[in-house]
């Protein structure tokens, strides 16, 4: 087994090319990091808005958006 | 890397790149630095991870696609030319990755480009990606406080991987249309970095709107104070030191600059064009003090705009920067940080535009007024090496109509235009800004909430098994 197009430092440093394993699957790894930030950003903003949107739901209920202003919690309380 | 010289030349240029990106890695913390130290404590740590996480999603997408747009969209395309071909920069190559220089395994590339870029792909990437970096960061600060963090990274995208680096191509590459027929020279990026990046800002800030309190009934303006100076004001000069690092990776270190017969070698600005590194330490150091001088007095001691004077000074000098003389570069940094500390509270009042930490003016005015300066100063000066890159014909001329047109190109066009396209359209799903209630209560008001909660309960464990282990009388 052996994943790189070479197998020892004793051949002409000019024949060198790619030092990388999977030489030949340079498509499909950047389709694969494609796939991972389109998803990064996906995941990122539906979690982003349902946790704004759930604070914030907390907060307009009764009178917690005052106690939150001024609790303990908050370092800049009022 | 057959023979001595060469080998030294790529060697050389190698290593003088790779420490580029670490002293311009000094101004992401400089900036993610200044920003916590702007933002109120109920918003910090919602600041710091906004801005820290421009380096993944920007670096990400740049080398998916932004550094293959530098060199193939040299020629609009569409004005000068087609599409570039630039294969050594698309992300599926073997140039993209360790490689040793060899013959290469595809056909789309040759034995040439093996052994030029095996060794600089990655370090010229990595320039390229800090200056994206940067030009991110710029937005960040302006929008602190209300923005969410999603939308930001969405326009950190565009801006990092997309409109920046089609200007670069446009008006900072030796052979971009910009420089080709308006003369555009924009030797440390006044308008390629900082007023793209400054329109963009403008932009954004007009659909994100002013952080609640800013304004009072009548529209007067109330100031946010920053709740640490000290930080604000060693992140600024932490930007000072990263923004050597800058200057450098916008230099060739060695190339011969002689056309035709003969060999001279120099060091070269971007455009291949022949300066020194003492051309760049007179003037970027002449600069920054006439931009601290001048800061001073117009803000009367204020630290802060102070500091930023210093940084707009630098900024206001570097489109011409790889010629003038100093005393010219301290004056022009001097005369536009007057002009722009004026805009920014100007714009400020009339327009009710709440920027947090004045980015529009430091980096946008400065940015675009200085790429005017020198159409002035550099009047009649050749704005690329057109004889050592082989043009019988001599391209245009620096002249103050050309650079006028390339700042409106680069704060309006690249820069305006696309920022308030997108934030409009996350504005309209509602995408842009954060609730109401939770900006009020601050950013990270449930992030402290619950540490200080675990706190609580841990303070209580520790008495619980305090009393547990007291031995019985």
């Amino acid at each position: 087994m052996n994943t790189g197009s070479f197998s020892d430092w004793s051949g002409a440093m000019f024949d060198l090319g790619p030092l990388y394993p999977f030489v030949g699957w340079e498509t499909a790894m950047v389709i694969l990091l494609a796939v991972f930030w389109i998803g990064w950003h996906v995941i990122q903003m539906r979690g982003e808005g349902r946790q704004w949107e759930e604070e914030s739901r907390k907060l307009r209920e009764g009178d917690n958006l005052q106690k939150a202003v001024q609790s303990e919690h908050n370092p800049e309380r009022v | 890397m057959d023979n001595d010289i060469t080998a030294l030349q790529v060697l050389f240029t190698e290593t003088y790149y790779w420490i580029t990106i670490v002293m311009m890695f000094l101004i992401h913390v400089g900036f993610c630095t200044y920003e916590v130290g702007v933002s109120r404590r109920k918003n910090h740590l919602h600041t710091l991870v906004k801005n820290t996480m421009v380096i993944p999603v920007v670096g990400v997408t740049f080398y998916l696609f932004g550094w293959w747009l530098y060199s193939a969209m040299v020629n609009g395309p569409g004005i000068t030319g087609g599409l570039v071909p630039a294969p050594f920069a698309e992300p599926w190559n073997e140039l993209m990755g360790t490689h040793m220089g060899g013959a290469p395994n595809g056909t789309d590339i040759t034995a040439a480009d093996t052994a030029l870029w095996a060794r600089l792909n990655g370090v010229f990437w990595g320039a390229f990606l800090l200056f994206s970096w940067t030009t991110a960061s710029i937005i960040s600060g302006s929008i602190i406080e209300r923005v969410r963090s999603g939308a930001f990274w969405l326009i950190a995208v565009m801006v990092g991987s997309g409109t920046w680096i089609i200007d670069a191509s446009w008006g900072w590459h030796p052979s971009g249309w910009m420089v080709q027929l308006l003369g555009y020279h924009d030797a440390y990026a006044s308008g390629v970095v900082h007023a793209i990046a400054g329109g963009t800002a403008l932009a954004v800030l007009i659909n994100l709107g002013p952080r609640i309190g800013k304004f009072r009934p009548d529209g007067t303006p109330r100031n946010i104070a920053p709740h640490n100076p000290w930080l604000v004001c060693v992140g600024l000069f932490l930007i000072y030191t990263g923004f050597w690092g800058f200057y450098a990776a916008c230099n060739i270190p060695i190339y011969d600059v002689q056309p035709g017969d003969g060999v001279f070698w120099s060091a070269t600005n971007i455009y291949l064009q022949p300066t020194t590194l003492s051309a760049i330490t007179f003037n970027f150091i002449m600069a920054l003090c006439g931009g601290l001088m001048a800061g001073y007095i117009v803000s009367k001691g204020d630290a802060y705009w102070t500091y930023s004077g210093g940084l707009a000074g630098i900024i206001a000098a570097s489109a011409g920067n790889d010629l003038y003389h100093p005393i010219q570069a301290l004056l022009i940094a001097a005369i536009i940080v007057v002009i722009i500390y004026k805009m920014h509270f100007w714009v400020e009042r009339r327009f009710k535009i709440d920027d947090a930490v004045g980015a529009v003016a430091v980096h946008g005015y400065a940015g675009f007024l200085g790429v005017c300066a020198a159409g002035f100063v550099l009047w009649g000066y050749p704005a690329s090496p057109d004889a050592l890159l082989g043009h019988a014909e001599p391209w245009a001329r620096i002249t103050p109509w050309g650079q006028f047109a390339g700042a409106m190109i680069m704060f309006w066009v690249l820069g305006f235009i696309p920022g308030y396209a997108l934030s409009w359209l996350l504005k309209k799903f509602d995408l842009l800004r954060v609730p109401r209630e939770v900006e009020l209560v601050g950013l990270d008001y449930l992030n402290h909430a619950e540490l200080m909660r675990d706190d609580e309960e841990v303070r209580n464990a520790v008495l619980q098994e305090a009393r547990a282990a007291r031995p019985a009388r």
